[in-house]
């Protein structure tokens, strides 16, 4: 196969039920990233209203996870897939887990804009959370597009990028701890941020699973823990 | 890029290093044909009906205690491939097999060759059950006797009672082995059918969708009986039935148009195969 297609079925219902899962992921795909870049918002602009909305609309994510999950186990139900098409139908479960969790951090991320909102005071730290953030959502629009165009090199580009934030999470809980220690009053309020920074981090981790899931579907190929 | 342009844009990725859709006359069957021990070889086997070649230029191993799986779409010559290899198709007057099938070394279509013995040792089972007219008992006995292969009453009673046990059929027949055996249900016929096939010791047994007039639950107790034979017998079997090739073979070997498109391991065959025609038939698309 020269591209990866999920048309041209004797059953034309099969085609559009394999289509289906297909858009349904991407659009929730795309609600999730919309809520974390209203939550990323939400944190440096203080506003509570829009963090609020994230924290309800968590709800609509999680729906559609067990929507599509139960999709895809009626087509192994009813249809028996095979080959690229079994590999899609697995990969589009695993991948919705992930969305899921991604779902998760944006709305934990949510809560802790809540907080710091609430306490007012200084914006230290919020400029690891910009930098980390605007990574994250580079990385996961990456993995999403990727798996738009069933793009095997895309993807693999896109699981390099988590070494990079890897290495600036890293650098962002330093410097949280010099904060710490220059000001001790702070710590409550830069431990809000360390929990948000380590939120970003696993969206990174959960942005790279989806590009391995990418690489199966395509390739047939497993690169999950692989050094 | 926001969802719907994602969910709508272009898919244009290469998968992997898929063969291309043409079946080119020189066409080599992709994946892992041969074996280090083979029970069963097959070379540049070519057979003909007439002037029509049903199939192509095929090379191919058989494993001792292997199942190996032969599927396609109809027409595609897995049937008349499988045949040839007791020379069952000597009985069509226009067929005409080319090239070598040997078994454990020895050529099969040598002219000195005994094709009765050949089909005792190479046993076929059919898609309709096809008992004789004959007690349960006489069905498995009557190749042990005309082979000579008991020389007492006792030794007979043994030979059936094992093959029928190796059919999974004795406990269900034992107490009626002198009733017909055409009063059997239509997959307890079938397994009477392969009682008679094992009663002979073959050493490969062929199948040709021994499978595809029985109920699920017969159908189920014949796989669990492939999965056992195995133990003793190389088979080789032809199925319609791409979900039973894959719970049942340790290889499947897919047919298009007389032609050996691609062998492998069936795990590989079900979740990545490497031409796209057998990804093709697999997925239930028009390739």
């Amino acid at each position: 196969m020269d591209k990866m297609t999920f048309e041209n079925h004797y059953m034309k219902q099969f085609d559009e039920e394999l289509e289906e899962i297909r858009t349904r992921l991407m659009e929730m795909g795309g609600k999730v990233e919309q809520q974390l870049q209203n939550a990323i918002r939400a944190i440096g602009e203080a506003d509570s209203q829009l963090a609020e909305e994230v924290i309800k609309e968590e709800q609509l994510v999680d729906n559609m996870e067990v929507d599509i999950d139960e999709a895809c186990i009626l087509i192994i139900a009813r249809r028996q897939p095979a080959a690229s098409d079994l590999r899609l139908v697995m990969m589009v479960t695993k991948a919705v887990n992930d969305l899921e969790r991604i779902g998760d951090e944006a709305k934990k991320i949510a809560n802790h804009a809540l907080i710091l909102a609430g306490e007012g005071g200084t914006s230290k730290g919020y400029t690891e959370v910009r930098h980390l953030g605007q990574s994250v959502m580079s990385m996961l629009s990456n993995a999403l597009d990727a798996f738009a165009r069933f793009d095997v090199d895309a993807a693999m580009r896109t699981i390099e990028e988590d070494k990079q934030i890897d290495q600036e999470y890293k650098t962002a809980l330093r410097e949280l701890a010099t904060y710490m220690m220059e000001d001790p009053r702070s710590i409550s309020r830069v431990i809000n941020i360390l929990w948000v920074v380590r939120s970003l981090e696993r969206i990174g981790d959960h942005a790279k699973n989806l590009c391995e899931q990418i690489v199966f579907v395509v390739n047939g190929k497993d690169i999950r823990h692989q050094k | 890029m926001n969802a719907i342009d994602r969910a709508s844009s272009v898919m244009g990725a290469k998968s992997g290093t898929k063969q291309n859709l043409d079946v080119a006359d020189n066409q080599v069957t992709v994946g892992s044909c041969f074996t280090d021990a083979p029970k069963m070889t097959m070379r540049n086997v070519n057979v003909y009906y007439d002037d029509k070649q049903a199939i192509q230029n095929v090379s191919v191993d058989i494993a001792k205690n292997e199942v190996i799986a032969m599927i396609g779409p109809s027409g595609c010559g897995k049937s008349t491939f499988l045949r040839s290899l007791n020379r069952m198709n000597d009985t069509v007057e226009s067929c005409r097999v080319e090239g070598e099938i040997c078994m454990d070394g020895e050529n099969l279509y040598a002219p000195k060759l005994d094709v009765v013995e050949l089909r005792a040792r190479v046993g076929m089972v059919f898609q309709k059950p096809n008992p004789f007219p004959k007690s349960i008992y006489d069905n498995v006995a009557y190749g042990p006797k005309i082979h000579g292969l008991a020389d007492t009453r006792v030794d007979l009673d043994e030979i059936v009672e094992n093959s029928l046990r190796k059919a999974s059929l004795w406990e269900e027949v034992k107490e009626r082995l002198h009733q017909s055996g055409t009063g059997l249900s239509g997959g307890q016929q079938q397994r009477l059918c392969i009682a008679r096939a094992i009663a002979v010791s073959p050493e490969v047994i062929l199948m040709d969708e021994p499978c595809s007039a029985l109920d699920p639950i017969a159908t189920a107790k014949i796989e669990e009986l492939i999965e056992e034979l195995s133990q003793n017998f190389t088979i080789a079997i032809v199925t319609h039935s791409m979900q039973q090739a894959a719970r049942v073979s340790h290889r499947t070997a897919y047919f298009h148009l007389g032609r050996l498109i691609e062998v492998n391991p069936t795990e590989q065959v079900f979740t990545m195969p490497e031409h796209e025609l057998t990804e093709a038939y697999i997925t239930g698309r028009f390739g």
